[in-house]
């Protein structure tokens, strides 16, 4: 019994960061049909954010070294801002170009922002205390956690129950998921596209820099790789979710990490190192069950 | 005064010409219809107009500013409200957030309170079922949300896009009378596209006839309607 709570709780702290990643893509997938592979380098560059730019070993603390009240609103507003920088600079230019162009467009963005890191800080990765303090362990009934699960998860619900009260209750919520559903009608009636999508890419690079403080804290080190493999993961789940779908989304990424940890667990000790090729096939047969994905939204379809 | 003012304008998708050297005028007040076969650029004029495609040629002046080549959002805030062909509610969204997303742009919420009650007062279905999801209407209600979407604007234009396409005669009597009522009450200027020249005709007011892109014929709906000409003009007869 233990046990299963303990992988539980793995697989709720794996999943939320796949889901807040998804979540990140499916936002801006919703209002532009937009796949943005430049995703995961954005949580890159929030993560480097902690740091002064430098090619030494060692790493030179920057904001890293802030209060956490002071740290966490400094890195959304880096995952917000350049978030938005990309879409002024590159993505508005693409705004009625086809969804392949822009995804390509958007993988070569991804490039060179690596690149752009590379060059400031090398490809080292290094070493950062963020927030040491989370590693701690402790023992509730038998049950021995760290606190940092628990404060990601406990992060997560609180971003996933902030987003849908922004999308339910406010106007520019409303306008998003007009906008999501039908962009062309909603501009129609007076939405204005550069507000809606600005703003979904400003929560997008949000969600990055949560994504990204999140790897950093759990990790310990910072490394211009550490985007990618969540993003394709999240990727994954958008898709499974049904693109464009945002609970899909997360629900989706929550879905991708109960099954990778589970696996992790449970699977003869042989075939563990075989886990992602069992945790792949799972998302071929959604796929093929549900080619939409599981929740795919009514807008999916071709729209005029 | 001319609300709406059409001059030369052409489109093209690709290397098809769509709409060739349109022009017509609308007086505010008035009701325009503008009728013609399939594929005669019908719903091209209205999209050029709201900003969904851009003229190629031409000029565009919608209440003494020249809208050609400007977004929808842009044209929508000067008070055209559009209501395009196959009705496009909110699925997701309900009837309640489908009629307040038209308010965005007022800065006078009071009276867009009001006027959702209005709305609300015409249309007492939608009223009923708020809270439901849009997607769920039948295709009359779904009209009738989209023409009180469109009003939610306080526009001075409505120009809406084949309003009686897969309706039922009945529900589109009811959507011609709601019009009209507004249209009376409000003072709206209305610019209807319709395949059905008949309606126009019960209707009054002054008509168009696109053909293959073209204006084939201009005048009054009622005085057309009693010659010929608009049969020779609709089915071009005279061509052969």
């Amino acid at each position: 019994m233990l046990e299963y709570l303990q992988i539980f709780i793995d697989a709720l702290n794996l999943g939320s960061i796949y889901a807040l990643c998804a979540l990140g893509i499916a936002l801006i997938f919703g209002v532009m049909r937009l796949v943005n592979f430049a995703h995961g380098d954005m949580i890159a560059f929030c993560v480097f954010a902690l740091l002064w730019p430098s090619v030494d070993a060692a790493a030179i603390v920057f904001a890293g070294s802030l209060p956490f009240w002071l740290l966490i609103p400094f890195m959304l507003a880096v995952g917000a801002g350049v978030a938005v920088l990309l879409e002024i600079v590159v993505f508005r230019r693409f705004r009625n170009a086809n969804p392949a162009t822009m995804m390509i467009a958007s993988f070569a963005l991804g490039f060179v922002l690596k690149y752009f890191l590379l060059m400031l800080y090398s490809s080292r990765p290094k070493s950062i205390g963020l927030w040491p303090s989370l590693g701690q362990q402790v023992e509730v009934a038998g049950l021995r956690i760290q606190y940092l699960p628990i404060v990601n998860i406990c992060v997560t619900i609180l971003v996933l129950v902030a987003l849908s009260l922004f999308l339910k209750r406010t106007r520019y919520g409303l306008e998003m998921r007009a906008a999501a559903e039908n962009f062309t009608m909603a501009r129609m009636l007076g939405v204005r596209a550069n507000h809606v999508i600005m703003l979904a890419f400003a929560f997008s690079g949000m969600l990055a820099a949560v994504v990204g403080m999140i790897l950093a804290a759990q990790s310990g080190t910072v490394d211009i790789q550490m985007g990618a493999n969540v993003m394709l993961v999240a990727f994954i789940a958008t898709v499974i979710g049904g693109l464009g779908s945002l609970p899909g989304a997360v629900i989706a990424g929550f879905l991708i990490g109960f099954i990778s940890t589970f696996m992790q667990a449970k699977l003869p000790v042989d075939a563990r190192p075989f886990r992602d090729a069992f945790v792949y096939a799972a998302v071929i047969v959604s796929l093929i069950w549900r080619p939409n994905g599981l929740f795919a939204p009514k807008s999916a379809k071709q729209r005029v | 005064m001319t609300l709406l003012a059409v001059e030369n304008v052409s489109v093209s998708y690709g290397r098809l010409a769509a709409l060739r050297k349109a022009s017509f005028t609308l007086e505010e007040g008035d009701t325009l219809f503008v009728t013609g076969p399939n594929g005669a650029g019908k719903s091209t004029l209205l999209k050029a107009i709201a900003g969904v495609v851009s003229p190629r040629e031409g000029t565009i002046n919608f209440a003494g500013h020249s809208i050609g080549g400007r977004s929808p959002e842009t044209i929508a805030r000067m008070g055209f409200s559009m209501v395009p062909e196959g009705r496009h509610v909110f699925g997701s969204l309900t009837i309640d957030e489908n009629l307040r997303l038209g308010v965005g742009m007022r800065a006078d919420k009071d009276q867009a309170e009001r006027d959702l009650e209005q709305v609300y007062g015409i249309f007492p279905v939608l009223k009923e079922r708020k809270e439901k999801s849009a997607g769920l209407l039948s295709g009359g209600q779904q009209q009738m949300l989209v023409i009180g979407r469109a009003l939610m604007a306080a526009p001075r234009l409505i120009a809406i896009d084949e309003p009686s396409l897969g309706l039922a005669p009945k529900v589109i009597d009811d959507v011609y009378n709601a019009l009209l009522k507004l249209r009376d009450t409000r003072g709206l200027t209305l610019l209807v596209v319709e395949q059905s020249a008949t309606r126009a005709m019960m209707t009054g007011g002054r008509m168009i006839l696109l053909r293959s892109g073209e204006v084939a014929l201009e005048g009054n709906a009622r005085e057309l309607a009693k010659g010929d000409t608009l049969k020779k003009a609709y089915f071009g007869y005279g061509d052969h």
